[in-house]
């Protein structure tokens, strides 16, 4: 009588167990002997692939073979293939907590005296990026990321706004005429991906009390994140929302598939918080929209007030390439060598301005005057180099279990699900 | 699971006869099953006791794992999120069941009928079991995108809603995608159960004058008992490794709205990198599924499960 409950029973368990055994069992890829790089599809994925095709072709006997994933897949393939000693030979980064994890664990190599020939040519603050402990670990491989206001000229004139907003209450004005304007989203923005809705904060966060109140939390300050400052800024969040700045459905907008792009460029927003990333996504996806002068651009609205410089900027750097210390010395080698001599040479810098990015070379400001991008360009390299402050991403700078507890406690605050102040609390007790 | 669910036990039972604790002489020899026992080990029960021992560790999954003893076990127990997590579990679980158990019972049974209308349309209806789980998540997603998705394509205005957006609507959302993946499959299992029964069951019942909504109540269901039992048993130990449909198509989101706990065990180990905190997830839900299917097994099936022909 007890043999059909043990086969119910093992197959309860094998179910349960091939499940779970799922989840463990990354492969490498392109192990053997060739050396291998894994970056990210989309962005700067055409310059990446030319220069890996030149390379190829002039070093036939030295080849590097890249691999692209997709963004979020690639955050949580990489960590495993890091930590279990299968690591590419060029690790894509956006430096921050986890390169300062990898340097802590010995997996990646001091860069600092072998790449010297590639650090002449590089802005040094975005070099200053990939430092741990004075040493070099990573080094930049593509644009500088401000993080851009995007507009709509067309759908703004049509509701009677000329310029983009130059302060909060502007926005707030803006937002109110768009709606009785009859645009549904005044403000487009991909709540479903989570990580745009921080563009928001740390703007905010910065505007209303400078860079000291981030800084605070990176310290690990005591109640850093109930501070007045961050408490007013998340209140003025809770503002944009009430007063239906993004719409009710942005919480199905997902930024992978670049939908918040979408509802700029059809008309059904009149704003965009993103990164300068998306100026590519405008390029290939609506090219009318830009060559016509509709695409706007302006840096994020100041606060009455509020103590941050109006010039101050958040985003990413750059990205970034690291060599696994798993790799062969002649792997390292190899891999170094591209570093210095293709990285950025005059080929690279001209394919990541085709692309509408602003490369992170010293000698930049010349060629993005010619470029045929040359207003988006020059717009977002002197937003880089005015700056005061260049804050990097909050999910890269916290370590990764914060992070995570961020994202998922500010999409509440987004929702209207909780209060700035149990925000302030949740957080405070994650960190 | 399929295949355990498949084998017919009342037959089984049968060749004990003797009462002898040998291997029957006609059964295959105990070694025949040396090769499969020694992948179940290999890829279940050694993982198993793996991450069992990774829930007392604290590890980032850089680096070498760390000895924390009852550390993670009580910061995850006492953390609000795994609470909700908890609380989704058994609700979604609670609700997919609701939602498939009637229905893929009525349309088995329906779909049982040797009309031809009915091949035809069984036929088209069981599509949804050849597209993984992956394909299904991303088509829902678009079709259900409120800017670009079927409402603005068919200019139905109602169908743009924020579905998986808004708190209190994604998890029915979830509910509903999932019925529509798995319901077909629960279908063909009712199917199959319902041609078995004899006809002159039914003959009988006909001539006693049962009316067919009596002959389902009396005869059908009855008969369907051992069925509803395998079914249910698919469906509430399945409903507790949902993953891949959510992870794709909410991924927990609005909030914490959709972060049932395989989700949670997920986004911990992998997002997060707390792989020690991730592993007394992945116990708790090996001990919860384990009890569960012991538990309905007890309920509904082995002790009762004797034959319902009993005098044919």
């Amino acid at each position: 009588m007890t043999h059909p409950n043990r086969t119910f029973l093992v197959g309860g368990i094998a179910t349960i167990c091939l499940v779970l055994g799922a989840c463990g069992g990354n492969q490498p890829g392109g192990a053997g002997g060739g050396v291998n790089a894994w970056t990210l599809t989309g962005g700067s994925e055409a310059t990446f692939r030319s220069s890996f095709e030149d390379w190829n072709s002039a070093n036939s006997d030295e080849k590097i073979t890249p691999e692209f994933f997709a963004n979020d897949a690639y955050k949580e393939k990489i960590r495993t293939a890091v930590g279990s000693g299968n690591a590419p030979t060029l690790i894509y980064s956006w430096a921050g907590g986890a390169l300062e994890d990898y340097v802590s664990n010995g997996d990646v190599v001091d860069l600092t005296d072998v790449t010297k020939p590639l650090q002449g040519r590089l802005v040094p603050s975005v070099l200053q990026t990939g430092t741990v402990g004075g040493k070099v670990y990573a080094v930049p491989n593509n644009n500088a990321q401000p993080i851009v206001l995007y507009t709509n000229n067309k759908v703004l004139s049509e509701a009677g706004i000329d310029s983009a907003p130059t302060t909060f209450d502007d926005l707030l004005d803006d937002v109110a005429k768009l709606k009785s304007a009859g645009v549904e989203t005044p403000i487009a923005l991909a709540g479903q991906s989570q990580w745009p809705e921080l563009m928001w904060i740390e703007y905010l966060a910065d505007r209303v009390g400078g860079p000291a109140t981030f800084q605070a939390v990176i310290d690990g300050e005591p109640d850093a994140w109930s501070s007045p400052e961050m408490l007013q800024a998340l209140g003025m969040i809770q503002q944009l929302v009430e007063a239906g700045a993004f719409g009710d459905k942005f919480g199905s907008v997902v930024a992978d598939a670049n939908a918040d792009a979408a509802l700029l460029h059809t008309g059904k927003a009149g704003m965009l918080l993103q990164g300068a990333w998306v100026y590519s996504s405008f390029l290939t996806d609506a090219p009318d929209f830009v060559s016509s002068g509709d695409l706007g651009f302006s840096t994020f609205p100041a606060v009455d007030g509020g103590e941050g410089d109006p010039t101050d900027t958040v985003g990413n750097p750059a990205n970034f390439w690291s060599v696994s210390a798993s790799a062969s010395k002649e792997q390292q080698e190899i891999a170094i060598k591209y570093l210095n001599e293709a990285l950025f040479d005059s080929s690279y810098v001209e394919s990541l301005i085709q692309n509408g990015g602003v490369p992170v070379t010293t000698d930049a400001e010349s060629q993005l005057a010619t470029s045929e991008q040359a207003p988006f360009l020059s717009f977002a390299y002197d937003m880089i180099k005015n700056a005061p402050s260049f804050q990097l991403s909050w999910d890269q700078a916290l370590p990764a279990d914060q992070a995570q507890a961020l994202l998922s406690n500010l999409s509440q605050v987004f929702l209207g699900q909780t209060s700035p102040e149990e925000f302030a609390s949740a957080m405070d007790q994650a960190s | 699971m399929t295949l355990v669910a498949g084998i017919d036990t009342h037959d089984l039972r049968g060749d004990e006869g003797a009462g002898s604790s040998f291997p029957s002489r006609r059964g295959p020899s105990f070694l025949m099953a040396v090769p499969a026992l020694a992948f179940f080990a290999c890829f279940a029960i050694v993982p198993l006791l793996g991450v069992v021992l990774l829930s007392f560790m604290k590890w980032d999954g850089l680096g070498s794992p760390e000895w924390v003893g009852l550390a993670n076990w009580s910061r995850v127990l006492t953390d609000p999120v795994t609470h909700h997590a908890m609380k989704l579990t058994v609700v979604l679980t609670v609700a997919t069941w609701a939602v498939q158990c009637p229905t893929s019972l009525l349309l088995g049974v329906f779909m049982a009928g040797r009309q031809r209308y009915r091949a035809v349309y069984s036929v088209l209806y069981f599509l949804p079991l050849l597209f993984s789980a992956a394909a299904i998540g991303i088509a829902f997603k678009a079709l259900l995108d409120p800017n670009f998705g079927l409402g603005t394509a068919l200019g139905i205005e109602w169908l743009n809603r924020d579905w998986l957006g808004n708190p209190s609507v994604a998890l029915p959302t979830l509910v509903f995608v999932i019925a529509w993946c798995f319901i077909p499959f629960h279908s063909l299992l009712y199917q199959g159960a319902a041609r078995q029964i004899p006809r002159s069951m039914y003959e009988a019942a006909e001539l006693d004058g049962a009316s067919s909504i009596g002959a389902f109540r009396n005869i059908t269901l009855p008969q369907l008992k051992n069925t509803i039992v395998t079914s249910s048993t698919l469906m509430i130990v399945g409903s507790l490794t949902y993953f891949d449909l959510i992870f794709v198509m909410t991924n927990g989101g609005p909030g914490d709205a959709t972060r049932i706990l395989p989700l949670d065990m997920y986004l911990r180990g992998f997002r997060s990198y707390d792989m020690g905190g991730a592993s007394v997830v992945g116990v708790i839900l090996v001990a919860v599924g384990l009890c569960v299917s012991y538990l309905l097994n007890r309920l509904g099936g082995s002790s009762s499960m004797d034959s319902q022909m009993e005098g044919m």
